[in-house]
């Protein structure tokens, strides 16, 4: 256990202390040594009473809930129009091509058209992040509600399952595995939007903080936001991938044997 | 218990590749009969599988089980499909699979545990309920997919091509459950076969279907005595006539002897 956590985690210290080191040594404002950002972080967000300070909260609490809220709505939208489509076979042929151009808009793009509608504020993230995010899972939903085995729904209706069992026992857990493939692509990209809308438009959050310190040219902060948004997604994609496994066991054991 | 009347199948009607599969075709099956099925390889066998189960609406004719028009799959019956593999739901454990067709019977929670419970033990899974479908031998699949069929206690029994899948030896131990099931739960069974000498050996009667379109050719009892056994019942003089008669018919040579 400790000998496979040194094994993979070795390079992390060696790569920072050498980061320390050239950063010391160059002495240049624009990269500040990883010491300097890290007390930066400690005063600005982690030296409050109770561990995190009034700044963090304001920075922290307005992202999380933006980019967990958005995701959440992606996920439920995507996938309940995504299985509904994907059984409805004459109605997804006329739908595909506007889902696959929906898809092909760089998600950032739509940025600005929500800034004009609704100014600032969490409307801009939320209509962003989900505008963005919900091609993928909605297109993965309909690929996998569309296939699955008609052997899997023969042998439901032959012993007559009811309508809600025949939705969340079979359609589901047979489209699980391509839902989830959507489902992962949109948890890296909620949090790239997340930080793009909040850039612009918005008055807290990381992203503003990251302006804020951009205009101050502020090179400690900016890296502290820098870092802590990479703390974020690998949390993220760790969580995700957490679940991913528990749910979807019975696929790769399937799998395995086939 | 089951009347098959003119039936008739035509896929794409009217269509270039218009398929003839079944052409008034006329059968039926007495109360408690295991009747087998037997054709040559595409002659039209799982359409009519599929039309009493009601998973296809036939284009002509008429199937009526216990005395219903069959429109949509009837309540009392149940299927065990080829591809255990594909029917069997792999994100279900065993007991799972067993149990989630009786939440259309009215039976609580701890009723469908046990029921499936029996069922498993009945086809020699007792110790199998927590497993995933994956972690079983392909034959040991079917016997789940036999035991959903026998938890499910419906009054006709379709088995299509049912040990079609698995090795030699575990087809003959399937083969004497499904004799030994069939006794222990009143019911009747339809078994779809390719394989002659399973249709005599499994059967109390055989059907024998011509190629497609495909009608009835030949209907032989079969009466073999005692109980039936892998190696006596194969080596029986009656058994070795049967099995040269249906594969006649089969092939469509002319029979030499008719029994009806």
């Amino acid at each position: 256990m400790i000998r496979t956590i040194v094994k993979r985690l070795w390079l992390v210290p060696v790569v920072l202390v050498a980061w320390e080191l050239a950063t010391t040594a160059a002495a240049n404002p624009f990269f500040p040594p990883p010491m300097l950002i890290a007390s930066r972080m400690y005063e600005m967000w982690f030296s409050g009473p109770f561990l995190l300070t009034e700044e963090a909260v304001d920075n922290f609490g307005p992202s999380l809930v933006r980019v967990v809220g958005s995701w959440g709505a992606a996920v439920v939208l995507g996938v309940g129009l995504g299985v509904a489509l994907g059984r409805t076979a004459w109605l997804a042929d006329y739908i595909d091509p506007l889902v696959e151009f929906g898809r092909a808009v760089p998600p950032p793009a739509m940025l600005p058209v929500f800034l004009v509608l609704f100014q600032m504020g969490t409307q801009v993230q939320v209509a962003t992040i989900v505008f963005g995010i919900i091609w993928p899972i909605l297109l993965n939903s309909i690929d996998g509600a569309r296939n699955v085995d008609h052997l899997q729904t023969d042998t439901a209706t032959v012993f007559g399952l009811p309508r809600h069992l025949r939705l969340f026992r079979i359609i589901l857990p047979a489209a699980s595995p391509k839902i989830f493939a959507g489902l992962r692509l949109s948890v890296s990209l909620a949090l790239i939007l997340m930080v793009i809308s909040e850039l612009k438009g918005s008055t807290d959050g990381i992203g503003y903080l990251l302006s804020v310190a951009s205009s101050n040219a502020d090179m400690p902060a900016i890296w502290a936001g820098v870092v802590v948004l990479g703390v974020l997604g690998y949390a993220f994609n760790s969580l995700f991938l957490l679940a991913e496994r528990r749910v979807l066991t019975w696929h790769r054991g399937a799998r395995g044997t086939a | 218990m089951l009347e098959i009347d003119n039936l008739t199948h035509v896929y794409g009607p009217g269509s270039p590749n218009e398929h003839r599969a079944i052409e008034g075709l006329k059968l039926s099956v007495a109360e408690g009969e295991l009747l087998c099925i037997v054709g040559p390889s595409g002659c039209g066998k799982s359409t009519l599988l599929r039309s009493i189960a009601g998973l296809i609406t036939p284009t002509g004719g008429e199937i009526r089980v216990e005395g219903e028009l069959v429109r949509q799959t009837p309540g009392n019956l149940a299927v065990v499909f080829q591809d255990y593999s594909r029917s069997l739901f792999p994100w279900m454990s065993v007991a799972d699979n067993v149990a989630l067709p009786l939440r259309r019977r009215n039976m609580d929670k701890r009723q469908r545990r046990e029921a499936a419970q029996e069922a498993l033990e009945s086809v020699g899974l007792e110790g199998a309920g927590r497993k995933y479908p994956f972690q079983l031998s392909g034959g040991m699949q079917q016997r789940v997919a036999i035991a959903r069929a026998l938890a499910y206690r419906p009054s006709l029994m379709l088995m299509d091509e049912p040990f079609g899948s698995v090795d030699a030896q575990t087809r003959e131990d399937l083969e004497d459950l499904v004799l030994k099931v069939r006794g222990h739960h009143q019911m009747t069974i339809v078994l779809i076969t390719h394989d002659i000498d399973e249709s005599v050996y499994v059967g109390d009667r055989v059907v024998v279907l011509s190629k497609a379109p495909a009608h009835v050719v030949g209907d032989l009892r079969v009466d073999l005595p005692g109980p039936r056994d892998q190696i006596t019942t194969r080596e029986h003089p009656d058994f070795v006539h049967l099995r040269a008669e249906v594969g006649r018919l089969v092939r469509g040579v002319p029979a030499q002897a008719t029994s009806a």
